[in-house]
């Protein structure tokens, strides 16, 4: 994701207009929208929250900054899309039965799950473990993942161009009920939901499981963890695998809420979203990742609305999370995954 | 392994959330089909030609030193590339049947990609000005890469005719190389608003621009026009792709009409988002959102959809909708018929012996004569003398011109 961050400064057009004034406060606008805004950012902090979670079991497990995990979410997005334009979908809702609805929609998410599991795998096979095998410094992986993002993300749009894909809709959302006057449609519901029963679960199993048992023996002491006969490449395995499946789950959430976002760097600006996501909720922390990923995406929806500009709402969930850094600097929930016993 | 069963309870569980809102979603399918309130505009079919309009062909007696060339700088590639794709072959289909008739002047094409980045443009001109066989250029498309090159050609006394950047500023440079095959968006702007308020009955429009300099230019004219049907007013980014926020605060202000002043790119995604969210209303567009893009991008959401454009349609010109069909195998598109005058332009000069750079651009400067779209003649700025709006809608998934609005 850090191709996109580099090309920036040469995006930048040569004169910058501003029309008035440098920055209005529209409290006003706050006011009015803000329960849509809560339920619209709690929606997109699902979807960042299960990216989070790859971040930050893969911190966990390796104390590495998996760059590379926007692109693992950006290629489930781009299996969704194949999948669902594959089965004849388009831009216009499709006159479907439920059942038929459901059943596309599964199916576009195995497959994106599998389009995101594949890529962590090889991005682990390829970019990592032969450099744990070596016995690579930290800095050398950091560097690595970096070079993973570029090349995937390149990759992509070498086959795919540089435009988005046309955007796919299967279901043009429903207001379900009211809260506070705000509007919540079938589409917040369904996407918040899933996503709570999955960070709920992937919880349970990193708790209760005995994968997940090896996972946290893994953050906790990989030397020990081997002589108690751990397999530690295959717990790492396991872990981007879960990763990957988590952010194939967010990349079918992404491409209904956003069907139009599915571009080669379309996984920049949400990664590092997730990435402050897993930090805010402190990085290695499964639940913290889950609370930091709901808290970036309202505050920065309330941040648009507040100064007007949707060029604010990323900085505003940075401003929150530099803030919250300097208070508590391992994050709200703070700890690791290792230290933790959840 | 372990990994295949994590893959089922996934499955499942989203299974179970899927079928929970997929239940409700079914209770209250009543108004999912969208009752917006369109107006029927009468189509446009005919429109009038200028008798003796210059053509490319000429009268086929031109003579010139072979290398000449006329080039293309602007978006071949890019988010909003098919307004730039319209242009290029609307030159194309010029020089074709420009070097078609007249055997013994045979006049080169080459094209540069910008993808219409005002960042990526400058170094993509500086190397297209260094070609000393260049000597004229259709473009730039867009505003905001010409506003940051126009200095460039202006150094290197290229002359260059834009066919589709409106930015009123753009005049204001005191370039003498720089021309504009179209009005600007002053004018542009009260048409709208204009259109919006007049034929499409609009009581409350709302605003959003994006954040380019033509969003913004034309944004400040249609609101100043609008006076005190303003409902509100938002910005998005170029770029952007969730549009929720701008959407809950139109929801708000219940506008009858949203003008989005900027590129099809966002417009797009945006009506979308607007009308999946129950918007009813109509959505307006100006030229940088009118293309078959914007249709094949939104979908059914663009039913809604109407646009503004200092552009003619082409596609009404018999003739031209031909050739410009049987040479690319597509409609002629927005800009396509500006493109197409302005390399005629140029290519008028080259046959009538003005083949350097300094003589091309005393050529454009002192043109007065009919094209295809409309009669080419400039003020000192670089500004046409006249120039005409359209209004346009989308009907039955195509875009079609419901007539001249200002």
């Amino acid at each position: 994701m850090f191709a996109t961050l580099l090309s920036l400064p040469a995006a930048l057009p040569a004169s910058v207009h501003t029309d008035n004034s440098w920055i209005n406060f529209d409290v006003n606008s706050l006011v009015q929208n803000f329960w849509p805004a809560t339920f619209d950012g709690l929606t997109f902090g699902a979807i960042y929250a299960l990216v989070a979670l790859g971040y930050t079991l893969v911190y966990g497990v390796l104390n590495l900054i998996n760059f590379a995990h926007s692109e693992v979410f950006i290629m489930g997005c781009y299996g969704v899309v194949a999948t669902l334009t594959t089965l004849g979908f388009g831009p216009s809702a499709p006159n479907l039965s439920l059942w038929a609805i459901i059943l596309n929609l599964l199916l576009a998410m195995i497959v994106g799950m599998v389009f995101s599991v594949v890529t962590a795998f090889v991005v682990e096979r390829v970019a990592y473990r032969p450099l744990r095998r070596r016995g690579a410094s930290r800095l050398a992986f950091l560097i690595t993942a970096i070079g993973a993002s570029f090349s995937i993300q390149y990759l992509i749009f070498l086959i795919r161009g540089s435009n988005a894909e046309p955007a796919v809709t299967m279901f043009i959302p429903t207001p379900v009920f009211q809260v506070f006057g705000a509007i919540i449609d079938s589409q917040q519901l369904t996407i918040v939901i899933a996503a709570v029963i999955m960070m709920v679960f992937t919880d349970q199993y990193i708790r209760r499981s005995r994968v997940g048992r090896g996972i946290r023996a893994v953050a906790q002491d990989p030397d020990t963890a081997t002589l108690m006969g751990v397999n530690r490449d295959r717990i790492i395995v396991t872990t981007f695998v879960i990763g990957g499946i988590l952010a194939g789950a967010a990349a079918l959430f992404y491409v209904m809420k956003v069907p139009s976002g599915v571009i080669y760097n379309g996984g920049f600006v949400l990664g590092i979203k997730a990435f402050a996501a897993a930090v805010l909720g402190g990085i290695g922390n499964v639940r913290g990742a889950l609370l930091g990923g709901l808290l970036i995406g309202v505050i920065g929806n309330y941040g648009q609305l507040l100064l007007g500009d949707s060029q604010w709402s990323d900085v505003v969930a940075f401003i929150v999370l530099v803030l919250v850094l300097l208070v508590r600097p391992s994050g709200l929930l703070g700890q690791t995954l290792g230290r933790s016993r959840a | 392994m372990a990994s295949k069963r994590i893959i089922g309870a996934f499955a499942a569980a989203a299974a179970v959330a899927l079928l929970t809102a997929g239940c409700v979603n079914q209770a209250s399918t009543g108004g999912s089909t969208s009752g917006t309130s369109k107006i029927d505009l009468p189509v446009q079919t005919t429109i009038d030609v200028p008798k003796d309009a210059v053509l490319p062909a000429g009268d086929g007696k031109a003579k010139c030193d072979s290398g000449l060339t006329i080039a293309y700088i602007g978006a071949e590639t890019g988010p909003n590339a098919q307004l730039g794709i319209n242009i290029y072959n609307g030159v194309q289909l010029a020089i074709d049947q420009h070097n078609k008739a007249n055997p013994d002047c045979q006049v080169q094409f080459k094209k540069f990609d910008t993808e219409g980045d005002p960042g990526k443009a400058p170094g993509v001109v500086t190397q297209a000005v260094n070609e000393s066989d260049i000597v004229g250029v259709v473009g730039l498309p867009f505003s905001g890469e010409s506003q940051a090159t126009g200095g460039i050609f202006e150094q290197a006394g290229l002359v260059h005719i834009t066919a589709s950047a409106t930015n009123p500023g753009l005049t204001k440079n005191g370039w003498t190389t720089f021309f504009r095959a179209l009005g600007n968006d002053n004018v542009q702007g009260p048409a709208a608003a204009k259109f919006a308020t007049g034929k499409l009955k609009a009581k409350k429009v709302y605003v959003v621009q994006d954040d380019s300099d033509y969003g913004i230019g034309l944004s400040t004219a249609v609101r100043k026009a609008l006076g005190s049907h303003l409902a509100g007013t938002d910005k998005v980014t170029t770029g952007q792709k969730d549009f929720s926020a701008t959407v809950s605060k139109i929801l708000n202000a219940k506008p009858d009409a949203v003008y989005y002043s900027g590129y099809y790119a966002e417009g797009a995604p945006f009506d979308q988002q607007l009308v999946n969210k129950g918007y009813k209303g109509i959505f307006i567009g100006p030229d940088g959102v009118k293309d078959d893009q914007f249709i094949k991008l939104a979908g059914n959401a663009s039913d809604n959809a109407y646009f503004t454009c200092p552009c003619i349609p082409g596609e009404l010109i018999k003739s031209f909708n031909d050739q410009y069909q049987s040479a690319f195998n597509a409609a002629p598109g927005t800009y396509s018929i500006e493109g197409y005058d302005s390399a005629t332009i140029l290519l008028a000069g080259i046959d009538k012996g003005n083949t350097d750079r300094a003589k091309l651009k005393d050529w454009v400067k002192n043109y007065d004569a009919d094209g295809l779209s409309k009669h080419y003649k400039w003020g000192p700025t670089g500004e046409l003398a006249k120039s005409t709006v359209y209004g346009y809608k989308v009907d039955d998934g195509k875009i079609v011109s419901v007539g001249a609005i200002g």
